[in-house]
């Protein structure tokens, strides 16, 4: 049975405050922290992108895992916004790592829940024999639309997994996927920003399947909230997770821990695995993990982990996730912001 | 080998931003000022210092078009290339050809036409004299690397910024003197620390400029130049050419010029002088902080202690080490293939005599230091009156 | 910047792959073909990613491709071991950049060629 042998989180130095957004548009900044539980938000450089944040987050996850990185036979990266509309990220993350050129590749998208996706898929390549290890990313450095309501969530960070049968930190024990045709959430092709539906991204969208897939895998395993350490679940702002873990019957001391968004902002396909790196760095042996992410468009992808004896052994081997999180930072303003994005039309050269 | 004597020497009236006049043009214009002044007919032979006429004019093969615009059908000439050493390099390899008894009368030329390019695309044909795939792609200009190289002779020795402005201020000095400058006027200390910074701790005026310019030498035979020419002949008495790694990070220490140490060692030897017998040097300010360490280099004073001895006087026209008493590449300007030749050309004018207001009493032997990059290449001539 | 000319400095930029002279040990980035000691044969070692500045500067006026991003900081790091290379220094206040200070190399974008190029990656200095 498959499951995590080395896990790794990066993001980006650079953050903006929610403050600093509203000053802007003239919207109401306290409304929007209350409203949608967020501080601030991580802003990548303009030399961050997906595939770097994935370098190093796969690098972390290699440090931990003490692996050599040849043996990894597949390295599958999630995000909505890979470098290049052609040419995956997954090929210069294996380069930079040295798993070239024995490797799987291709890159996934299925807005925020593509790294679980990926990460499933690393899973069961694991488990089919086809493959020692496999790699599994969820990174993004999404863009909100200027003045929408997502520009204040809207950042960067990714989270890497290395997955393989044996010296394992956690134990996949079950997995579920729960997945409609629901335009909460979308961008055409040649659209520089996304799209979304309003309020209909609540209900019928978000809730829906996370709840879904959660009340799916439970069954499936025959599990209770009471039974698990720690639940993570998607976080495109402070507050859905926490209703919804409500909900489900969790309580407040099982979700905290990897409830990252008040500081990082929503970190679309790195969000819930991002959040599963910052469970990992505390977890104890025999703890079990409810990890439920969700992707507009729209599906949730669950997975059910136990932690093993040797993840002690592992979670300082790298930088842990609250310690980049909450770590030294810098703070932009909108303009710097708006630089670092792209977000300002410039002369076109050599016109 | 035969002794080389230098009989004629020519520049542009004026280095600067030559709008009105093409390479070829600035290139003839400089070689025929060379060619009168050495009263030849015709030369046998002809090498151009030039760095990148591809990058800056979109002309390869420089070596065939001069000839056939000067007028030399047929002439053996050829383009020499190191950065900015150029020039110096061309010397060189005309003096080995009249030295090997194959040619009797060669000129040495030099040619940079920079301003048809914008400064961005200007300060990338420059960078291409550094690495270009593990300094340049890191995004390192030319002023960025010897900002680098100021910043561990300041950590290791104490070099003020003040120690450098006094080298544009005397270099300014002196430029202020000559006709063909560039920026022939003075400027104070205060004007360079104030001045806007390029790559700390270099501010512009601490760099020299982007400079349209040619200059041109003719070289011969020593026995026959009194034959050949009025104008007294001017020996090169020893030369010296040294690389050193392109890259800075491989350097053995970045405090020192090692090209330059050893291609002024050769030449001394060559020549048969010390540092002592030279009355003045014409050395290669591309930036101010590359004066400073040149003159340690070169053994003219001792490690860490250039900022202090400009700072006292000594590098001035009047002091008992005048360096760049033509305005160096700071005031003079520097169209990178011309410079190593117009270094050069001030030489021959002051062993002539023919200085003018920037004349140093008694000259009898000058030395001048050209560098490629970042000090990756070097070549060094001495000359003296025959 | 041409694909074959990015393609193969891709173990150096990515892997920080270094070459060492099998007959006097020394360690060369970029890897070459012959040691100043007359030596033709190398084995390939993979640099240490921690490391300390030995001097830079701020680039203030930059490159075209870099015009955008100044002002930017630019050193020369030696990494444990004593290989030096050239990197930018990002992630710190300019200000507090200075040499000996401890740094530790990251994979970032280094430039990307316009709109619809390829994308340029490599090494940057973060603080250690």
């Amino acid at each position: 049975m498959a499951g995590i042998v080395g896990w790794g989180c990066h993001m980006p130095r650079y953050r903006i405050k929610v403050e600093e957004i509203a000053k802007v548009w003239g919207a109401d900044a306290q409304a929007y922290k209350k409203g949608l539980n967020v501080q601030e938000k991580s802003v990548p450089a303009p030399d961050t992108d997906t595939i770097t944040l994935s370098v190093t987050a796969a690098r972390r996850a290699v440090a931990r895992a003490g692996v050599d990185p040849a043996a990894i036979g597949a390295c599958y990266v999630g995000s909505e916004s890979h470098p290049y509309a052609v040419k995956p990220s997954g090929t210069t993350v294996a380069e930079a790592l040295g798993a070239t050129p024995e490797c799987r590749c291709a890159d996934f998208e299925f807005a925020c829940k593509a790294g679980t996706e990926a990460m499933s898929v690393a899973l069961r390549l694991v488990d089919a024999g086809e493959v020692t290890y496999a790699l599994g990313i969820g990174a993004d450095t999404s863009q909100g639309a200027p003045g929408d309501a997502l520009e204040y969530t809207a950042s960067a960070g990714a989270a890497a997994f290395i997955m393989g049968a044996d010296n394992l930190v956690a134990e996949c024990e079950h997995t579920y996927s729960y997945m409609t045709d629901t335009a909460d959430f979308w961008r055409r092709e040649h659209q520089y920003y996304p799209q979304h539906a309003g309020r209909f991204t609540g209900e019928p969208a978000y809730f829906k399947h996370v709840t879904g897939c959660a009340e799916g895998i439970l069954a499936k395993a025959g599990l209770k909230p009471a039974d698990f350490a720690y639940c993570v679940f998607h976080q495109p702002n402070g507050k859905f997770p926490a209703t919804v873990a409500k909900k489900l019957g969790f309580n407040p001391h099982q979700w905290e821990q990897g409830l990252l968004c008040p500081l990082l902002g929503n970190t679309y396909s790195g969000s819930s695995p991002m959040g599963l790196t910052a469970i990992l760095d505390v977890a104890k042996a025999g703890d079990r993990i409810l990890h439920v992410s969700y992707g507009s468009g729209a599906g949730s992808d669950g997975f059910v982990f136990r932690c093993t004896d040797r993840i002690a052994e592992v979670q300082k081997a790298a930088p842990q996730t609250r310690e980049l999180l909450e770590g030294e930072r810098f703070y932009l303003q909108y303009g710097e912001y708006a630089k670092f994005r792209g977000k300002i039309i410039m002369n076109v050269k050599g016109a | 080998m035969r002794d080389v004597a230098i009989i004629g020497v020519g520049a542009n009236p004026k280095w600067g931003e030559l709008w009105g006049q093409s390479l070829r043009d600035i290139f003839v214009e400089a070689a025929l000022a060379a060619i009168d002044d050495a009263g030849v007919d015709h030369v046998d032979g002809m090498y151009v210092g030039c760095m990148s006429s591809g990058l800056f004019a979109g002309q390869e093969h420089i070596g065939s078009l001069l000839a056939d615009y000067l007028g030399q059908r047929h002439l053996p000439a050829t383009r020499v290339e190191s950065a900015c050493a150029s020039g110096g390099a061309a010397v060189k390899m005309a003096a080995l050809e009249v030295a090997s008894g194959h040619s009797d009368i060669v000129l040495a030329g030099g040619v940079e036409k920079m301003t048809d390019v914008g400064g961005g695309d200007a300060t990338y044909a420059l960078g291409t004299a550094a690495d270009a795939e593990y300094e340049c792609y890191h995004g390192a200009t030319f002023p960025g690397l010897y900002a680098m190289i100021a910043r561990a002779h300041m950590d290791r020795y104490g070099t003020t910024p003040e120690m450098l402005a006094q080298v544009a201020v005397k270099n300014h000095d002196n430029g202020a003197l000559n006709a063909m400058a560039q920026y022939p006027f003075h400027i104070r200390a205060k004007q360079v620390l104030d001045s806007i910074m390029v790559a700390d701790p270099l501010h512009i005026l601490d760099c020299s400029p982007i400079t349209d310019g040619a200059a041109a030498a003719i070289l011969c035979p020593l026995e026959t130049a009194k034959k050949l020419s009025k104008k007294l002949p001017i020996k090169i008495a020893g030369f010296g050419h040294a690389t050193d790694t392109i890259q800075l990070a491989q350097r053995e220490d970045m405090t020192w010029l090692g090209a330059t140490a050893k291609a002024a060692e050769q030449a001394f030897e060559m020549a048969g002088v010390a540092p002592k017998d030279v009355d003045l040097f014409e050395v290669h300010d591309c930036f101010t902080i590359a004066e400073l360490v040149v003159i340690e280099s070169l053994g003219l004073v001792g490690k860490g202690e250039a900022g202090k001895a400009t700072l006292e006087g000594r590098t001035a026209r009047d002091g008992d080490l005048p360096v760049n008493t033509s305005g160096g590449l700071k005031s003079k300007g520097h169209p990178v293939g011309a410079t190593g030749v117009a270094q050069v050309m001030e030489v021959v004018k002051q062993l002539r005599g023919e200085a003018g207001e920037r004349q140093v009493k008694d000259a009898k032997r000058g030395l001048t230091q050209n560098m490629g990059g970042s000090g990756g290449s070097a070549v060094v001539h001495i000359l003296e009156v025959a | 910047m041409p694909s074959a000319r990015y393609t193969r400095e891709i173990p150096q930029r990515y892997r920080l792959e270094a070459g060492k002279c099998s007959s006097c040990g020394k360690v060369y980035y970029p890897p070459r073909r012959v040691c100043p000691c007359g030596g033709r044969d190398f084995e390939t070692v993979t640099l240490s990613d921690t490391g300390k500045v030995v001097t830079y500067t701020i680039i203030r006026v930059g490159p075209s491709d870099f015009a955008d991003e100044v002002p930017y900081g630019l050193g020369i790091v030696e990494v444990d071991g004593g290989v030096r290379l050239m990197a930018q220094l990002v992630d710190v206040p300019l200000e507090e950049i200075k040499a000996g200070m401890p740094v530790r190399l990251e994979f970032r974008k280094i430039y990307q060629e316009g709109e619809a190029g390829i994308i340029c990656y490599g090494h940057k200095a973060v603080p250690a």
